[in-house]
């Protein structure tokens, strides 16, 4: 499984290396959204600063419906994903591997936006520490979660309008954790104050991963 | 503990049923294929070639009926029989923005095969130099077979399904893709083979099977194939074909 998983990740990510499809076209896409909250909240650096940790899960929202989008798509040309089927490949390790293909765009995606959310909404991150640890759970379940479904809509014609409508509420858990651990790391706050969103992060993760792991197969057979 | 059985079927199929939501794919096909044996499945579009191949590989399941493929159920050993099947469909399940050579160790490591067969595969149909490190999205659909057939003798299945094998090919690419064939039967390699046009590959089948509407109707001998005789392939175009050595205009042995 786990050898299975490293190759289809050394693949997927190397079409990206080829491609650029995660750092020409979905970041940038990221930044746009950020600028454009900037201007629906108005010039008030503190109502911004507010708002940050909110706008910037929902823009990693918004990206990781594309990158995943862009995960299925690579397998839905050619035939590649009967290619895959046909060669026997452990499904799980399959699930795996491009849960962290997508996983390892996300978090480029997420410095990116970081970065943004500091610098256009004067954001002030106070306990770092929470930030990174967030940013990774989150970026875990998203993965875990997006493959899954991505999958599951990988043979219908109407999926890339599907997926972000079924994939967003999903993901709702970690829009919510993942917001608040970042008001806390931002304010100042207890390590304790944040401990229990981390927590929802991490059932949240092992849940998903766990189904992603038994489902994937038997998902890949039928879609 | 005294050792399984081989089966002596690679492939049986009895009453086999495929649906595609309401629409029959396969309408209770009777097949035998012996271990080794090289079979022609000829029929017009539509009769059910492909799916026959497909169910074989295990990308289709049955809806009735029974199959088996090297004494093992596609449905209940799943990993097993597909790494021991290997199957040329219409598509090239290629990566664009991997190259050639990128795409065939993908394709044969996801497979579990020898990745030292890569390199003479990749030799054998002419996928070496600059054309080994181009992007498979730049490739012609002719060029992008061959990399499938690469992909194909890397791996070296038991039990070969070629659909429509010859389509999209040039006469060079065809001469060695039936010394391929008549190689893999020579070593034991069962080898079924969907063509609409039955000319062309009936020097490779001992036997013809018709498909019509999703069944098997009809059944004929054909000439046993030699796995040393050489397809003839035309003067101008076998200088061009990698590694095959020339006797009187034909391609008398590939290396």
């Amino acid at each position: 499984m786990w050898r299975d998983a490293a190759l289809v990740a050394g693949k997927d990510l190397r079409i990206e290396g080829r491609s650029r499809v995660a750092l020409s076209q979905v970041a940038p896409f990221g930044v746009v959204a950020l600028v454009l909250f900037a201007f629906a909240l108005g010039p008030d650096r503190q109502v911004m600063a507010k708002g940050a940790p909110g706008l910037f899960w929902v823009a990693v929202l918004f990206c990781t419906v594309l990158a995943i989008q862009r995960s299925v798509s690579v397998e839905s040309s050619d035939g590649a994903r009967d290619g895959l089927r046909l060669s026997g490949i452990d499904p799980a390790g399959l699930y795996l591997g491009k849960a962290v293909a997508v996983a390892a765009q996300l978090i480029v995606l997420e410095v990116l936006l970081a970065a943004g959310v500091v610098l256009l909404y004067g954001a002030r991150i106070e306990v770092p520490w929470m930030i990174v640890v967030s940013c990774v759970l989150g970026t875990v379940g998203l993965a875990a979660t997006g493959t899954l479904y991505g999958a599951l809509l990988s043979g219908l014609r109407v999926r890339e309008t599907l997926l972000p409508f079924l994939l967003l509420p999903i993901a709702a858990p970690v829009l919510l954790a993942g917001t608040r651990i970042w008001q806390a790391a931002m304010a100042g706050g207890t390590p304790a104050s944040g401990l229990q969103w981390l927590r929802l992060l991490v059932v949240f993760d092992a849940v998903y991963l766990a189904v992603g792991v038994v489902l994937f197969g038997p998902i890949q057979e039928t879609a | 503990m005294a050792p399984a059985a081989l089966p002596s079927s690679a492939v049986s199929l009895r009453g086999a049923v495929a649906l595609s939501g309401r629409f029959p794919l396969l309408a209770g096909v009777d097949l035998e294929v012996a271990v080794g044996e090289t079979v022609l499945v000829e029929g017009p579009n539509g009769a059910g070639k492909t799916s026959l191949l497909r169910v074989c590989a295990g990308l289709v399941p049955l809806a009735s009926g029974r199959l088996s493929v090297l004494g093992l159920d596609p449905a209940r050993n799943r990993t097993t029989v597909r790494r021991r099947v290997g199957l040329l469909s219409h598509d090239s399940h290629l990566y664009d923005d991997l190259t050639v050579i990128e795409n065939v160790r993908f394709a044969v490591r996801a497979a579990g095969g020898d990745t030292s067969r890569i390199d003479p595969a990749c030799e054998r149909w002419g996928l070496v130099g600059r054309l080994a490190k181009t992007p498979a999205g730049k490739l012609s659909a002719g060029q992008r077979r061959r990399v499938a057939l690469a992909v194909l003798t890397a791996r070296w299945p038991e039990v070969w399904l070629l659909d429509e094998p010859h389509a999209g090919l040039d006469a060079a690419a065809r001469t060695l893709l039936d010394q391929a064939v008549l190689e893999a039967a020579g070593a034991g390699v069962t080898v079924l083979i969907a063509s609409h046009e039955s000319g062309p590959v009936e020097e490779l089948a001992a036997r013809a099977v018709t498909m019509t509407g999703g069944r098997v109707t009809a059944e004929r001998s054909l000439v046993p194939p030699s796995t040393t005789k050489a397809p003839s392939v035309a003067p101008e175009i076998a200088p061009d074909v990698p590694g095959a050595a020339r006797e009187d205009g034909r391609v008398a042995h590939v290396a």
